[in-house]
């Protein structure tokens, strides 16, 4: 097995006097003929922040899920401070002081927190003497892990920071003494992963043990004390992190070296090709999302947008692909304003120019019910290509779904395959695939490596820096601020529905981003 | 929660609708026992009447022929994403379209009357069936809502009609006048005596290109691609640039235009005329149809005889068994829709069960098909 460093690693510092909090033998798990956990050994020290790093689909959500109880093992064993443990359920995890903050919260938006910290576990009926406990309780909580909240702020007034704060206060009323945190920075501006890091740290001095499922090597070596790395759904290894690198550490995951820096010349703009002038974008329930945004893309040059989500960049993006009508301010695409004309906006996008690799590629750039070649063709299925009639022609839709899967290396290399069945790395290269062949003036990106392996990565982001190389006006918006720095040539940030400044990636700090992020400082940076 | 393991096709098509049919069947088996009569006999007469003799499978495919078009009715809205439960309301009053060709022409040919009859009624289903769309795409006044509505609001208008504006003098039912001659869509039984007295008419040559029209349409066309986009996922067709609202509009009118086919069947094909209720609720079948034909045209073809042999099965039954009343019969068409429309999934995780214990080969192709997206 590949985990003897982790013995190695463990066994001096565990010892036999202290069982581990949690010991994993011999875990296995098929779906199907997949194995997602193949013979997982683990052992995570009580009182440590252990990492646990992989691609995905390496099988890390699946191990904790077994840990919490989501699902159950087909064969191996678990022990929980030494003893053997047949976890059936979430509620069992629990009992057994085995809380879960989940990547996506599971707050209720329009309670106080402090009925967020209770909800389902009230004592009785009566919720009146619930919460006066649970107010003690969290001012306890509170002053011992300086995890401070106001109870009764209500969910969705409060920051995202304060969110997840809560989701671990949460854990914490239910007695959880080992926490488990599924990519918790995804949503948090530096700032507030600097805060979560104190809480951890706090957390831990406390003895509470915690593991931290991360895809991002920069925490995985800033805040733990051990990480274990996963591929293809076995243990590849598990080392005290002052005794590893990142590079070491991605090389582990994917199995070669990786760059992990993107290469590039320098960018040679030309005349603008996408103009956005002083744009003003409601969301779907009529709230102000983007302020008077103005702004360039010339060909030849990628201009991030850099900003924590939600302050205005899915609607800005959404306005300027078509898809959602502005209240004012016009769009320019090669020198033509796009017309707002009816609700298929994103039609007449693509015929000026634009193509649009969106944020969310499952709800929005793919219909995963469909077949590989369905997608391939999604948003140009009136193009003479697949007929010059109404029917659609099947045989050249499919042949140039071949034809891109082999230019792109998606795997499976099946054009008839379910596009569900695909891992998220190769459902966003169909999306790529499909755009960026279109050989477009201007393409839009979102998010366009979120959820997507480290391997995959390096792809797309060589496609895009192809794509500028090309002439192309590329405007990408991502959360990863790493992305947004090491990829555009011009940063934006965005802050309140508003451009607060603009940087240079060359110069600007990370510390200077995250400030404008925050929107504390509206000068230009550059 | 744990993975979902869905069935191999063949099972969920073909094996999972039969066991639910022999489930409703039981348990009407059941309430024929407490009537104190036999129910293997019941179950006899039942199959003998839809398929025993000419005329029985002549009344079968009579009602599977108007089955069709109201299951496709709900299936092409479904593809869409729209429940249209207003295919009865829409062949109702469809009935007009079909009935005025048949008047107008009734001294011509039948070959004329046919096609323009076909015509009119799909473009007055259409009409109808516009409206909800509409009030779905402008206004997003839900389309289940108004189409029930619309039904209440078809019937009304069809009663006001047929009693103070389109009765003929003298006449003591409401109803329309009647076609006689050339308004009449030739019935099979005139050139084929194998069919006894059944109505079984041209119309279900056009029933059958219906199914096979919407299978091209759906599946074959850059239309019914933008559709099923909708249908799967409405933010992905505004971002491929389909203009969602006018594709509501459009898959409605489609939708009633197959409603309105039904009107062509029962009122040129049968009643000559338009009568109170003409549609007798077959735009209701529709929705069972199309939930137990998986909103795929062979499977609707499949279901629409299935209803059309209930139908007439319980009528012999209710005439060669007469403790078994009118009633019983509605029961056990209760019970098939119920069993296979309403509660279809009733079996489905007990059979996925069972598959996974008995079948692991069939496992693993099961696993092919589930997503694996999840895991993050």
């Amino acid at each position: 097995m590949a985990d003897t460093p982790a013995e190695a690693a463990q066994r001096p510092s565990g010892g036999a006097a202290s069982p581990p909090a949690i010991e994993l033998k011999a875990i296995s798990k098929s779906f199907g003929p997949v194995h997602a956990n193949r013979d997982i050994d683990l052992a995570i020290q009580r009182g440590t922040i252990h990492g646990i790093v992989g691609e995905n689909g390496a099988g890390k959500s699946t191990l904790v899920s077994i840990l919490y109880g989501f699902y159950t093992a087909d064969s191996g064993e678990i022990f929980v401070n030494g003893k053997l443990e047949n976890i059936t359920d979430s509620r069992h995890a629990l009992r057994l002081g085995i809380g879960m903050v989940h990547q996506h919260f599971m707050l209720v938006d329009n309670f106080s927190i402090l009925e967020n910290v209770i909800l389902g576990a009230e004592d009785d009926a009566l919720l009146a003497p619930s919460l006066s406990k649970a107010r003690k309780e969290l001012k306890r909580l509170a002053d011992e892990y300086s995890l401070d909240v106001d109870p009764d702020a209500i969910v969705q007034d409060v920051s995202v920071g304060q969110q997840q704060r809560v989701e671990i206060l949460k854990a914490l009323y239910r007695g959880a003494e080992i926490l488990i945190l599924d990519e918790p920075t995804g949503v948090l501006t530096p700032e507030e992963a600097d805060d979560l890091f104190r809480v951890l740290h706090v957390l831990r001095d406390q003895g509470k043990t915690i593991i931290l499922i991360t895809h991002k090597l920069r925490e995985i070596m800033a805040i733990t004390d051990n990480v274990s790395v996963m591929r293809q759904g076995q243990m590849v290894g598990t080392m005290p992190t002052r005794d590893t690198s990142p590079e070491k550490l991605a090389e582990l995951m994917v199995g070669r070296r990786v760059l992990l820096r993107v290469e590039k010349g320098p960018a040679h703009p030309g005349k603008a090709l996408l103009e956005v002038r002083d744009l003003m974008v409601d969301d779907d329930l009529g709230v102000r999302r983007v302020k008077g945004v103005s702004f360039d893309v010339r060909s030849g040059e990628i201009v991030g947008i850099a900003g924590v989500a939600g302050n205005g960049q899915s609607e800005l993006l959404e306005s300027i692909t078509g898809m959602r009508d502005q209240k004012s301010g016009d769009v320019i695409l090669n020198g033509k304003v796009l017309s707002l004309e009816g609700d298929d906006g994103a039609r007449r996008a693509r015929e000026a120019g634009l193509a649009h690799v969106p944020e969310d590629r499952q709800r929005m750039g793919l219909v995963t019910q469909f077949e590989e070649w369905e997608n391939n063709i999604l948003g140009y299925q009136d193009s003479s290509a697949y007929g010059s009639g109404p029917a659609l022609d099947i045989a050249a839709a499919q042949a140039q779904a071949r034809d891109r899967i082999k230019k792109f290396d998606i795997r499976p290399a099946d054009e008839l395959l379910k596009t569900a069945n695909f891992s998220g790395g190769n459902q966003q290269k169909i999306v790529l695939a499909r755009e960026l062949d279109q050989d477009p003036d201007v393409l839009v990106v979102g998010q366009p490596t979120r959820g997507v392996d480290i391997g995959a990565i390096e792809f797309i982001h060589n496609q895009l820096i192809g794509m500028r190389d090309a002439g192309k006006a590329i405007l990408l918006v991502s959360v990863e601020l790493d992305e947004i720095r090491s990829l555009s040539d011009r940063i934006l940030v965005m802050f309140d529905g508003q451009i607060v400044g603009e940087a240079d990636p060359a110069t600007a700090t990370e510390g200077e981003l995250g400030l404008m992020m925050a929107g504390i400082s509206g000068k230009h940076a550059a | 929660m744990s993975a979902r393991r869905p069935l191999p096709r063949w099972a969920d098509v073909a094996l999972l609708p039969v066991l639910n049919l022999l489930l409703a069947l039981i348990v009407f088996s059941i309430f024929v026992l407490l009537i104190g009569q036999d129910p293997i006999a019941a179950l006899g007469i039942m199959i003998n009447g839809a398929f025993g003799y000419g005329e029985g499978i002549g009344f079968t495919l009579h009602f599977a022929t108007s089955f069709v078009f109201t299951g496709l009715c709900v299936a092409v809205a479904a593809h869409a994403g729209l429940f249209n439960i207003g295919g009865d309301g829409q062949a109702y009053v469809a009935g007009l379209g079909a009935i005025a060709v048949g008047l107008l022409l009734d001294q011509t040919s039948w070959l004329l009357v046919l096609p323009l009859s076909i015509l009119a009624s799909m473009i007055v289903g259409a009409a109808w069936a516009f409206i909800p769309g509409y009030l779905q795409a402008k206004r997003g006044s839900h389309v289940v809502i108004t189409t029930i509505m619309f039904n209440f609001i078809a019937s009304a208008l069809m009663a006001y009609l047929l009693v103070y504006v389109l009765k003929p003098v003298g006449v003591q039912e409401p109803s329309t006048a009647n076609v006689v001659n050339a308004g009449k869509i030739p019935q099979l039984r005139q050139f084929l005596p194998f069919f006894g007295n059944a109505p079984l008419n041209l119309t279900i040559v056009f029933a059958i290109a219906a199914l096979f029209g919407v299978y091209f349409l759906l599946w074959r066309t850059k239309f019914g691609y933008a559709l099923r986009t909708l249908g799967h996922n409405p933010t992905a067709s505004t971002y491929a640039g389909i203009s969602n609202s006018r594709m509501i509009i459009y898959v409605m009118m489609i939708s009633g235009a197959l409603a309105g086919m039904v009107a062509v069947n029962e009122v040129l094909g049968v009643q000559a005329r338009i009568v109170i209720d003409v549609t007798a609720g077959y735009g209701f079948v529709g929705i069972a149809v199309a939930l137990m034909g998986r909103n795929h045209p062979i499977g609707i073809g499949l279901a629409a005889v299935l209803f059309g042999a209930l139908y007439q099965g319980g009528l012999d039954l209710q005439f060669y068994m007469p403790a078994i009343t009118r009633d019983m019969i509605v029961v056990i068409q209760a019970l098939v829709i119920m069993f296979t429309g309403a509660m279809e999934g009733l079996l489905r995780p007990g059979l996925e069960t069972a598959f996974m214990l008995y079948f692991p080969e069939q496992k693993a192709e099961a696993q092919k098909r589930e997503t694996v997206g999840t895991e993050s």
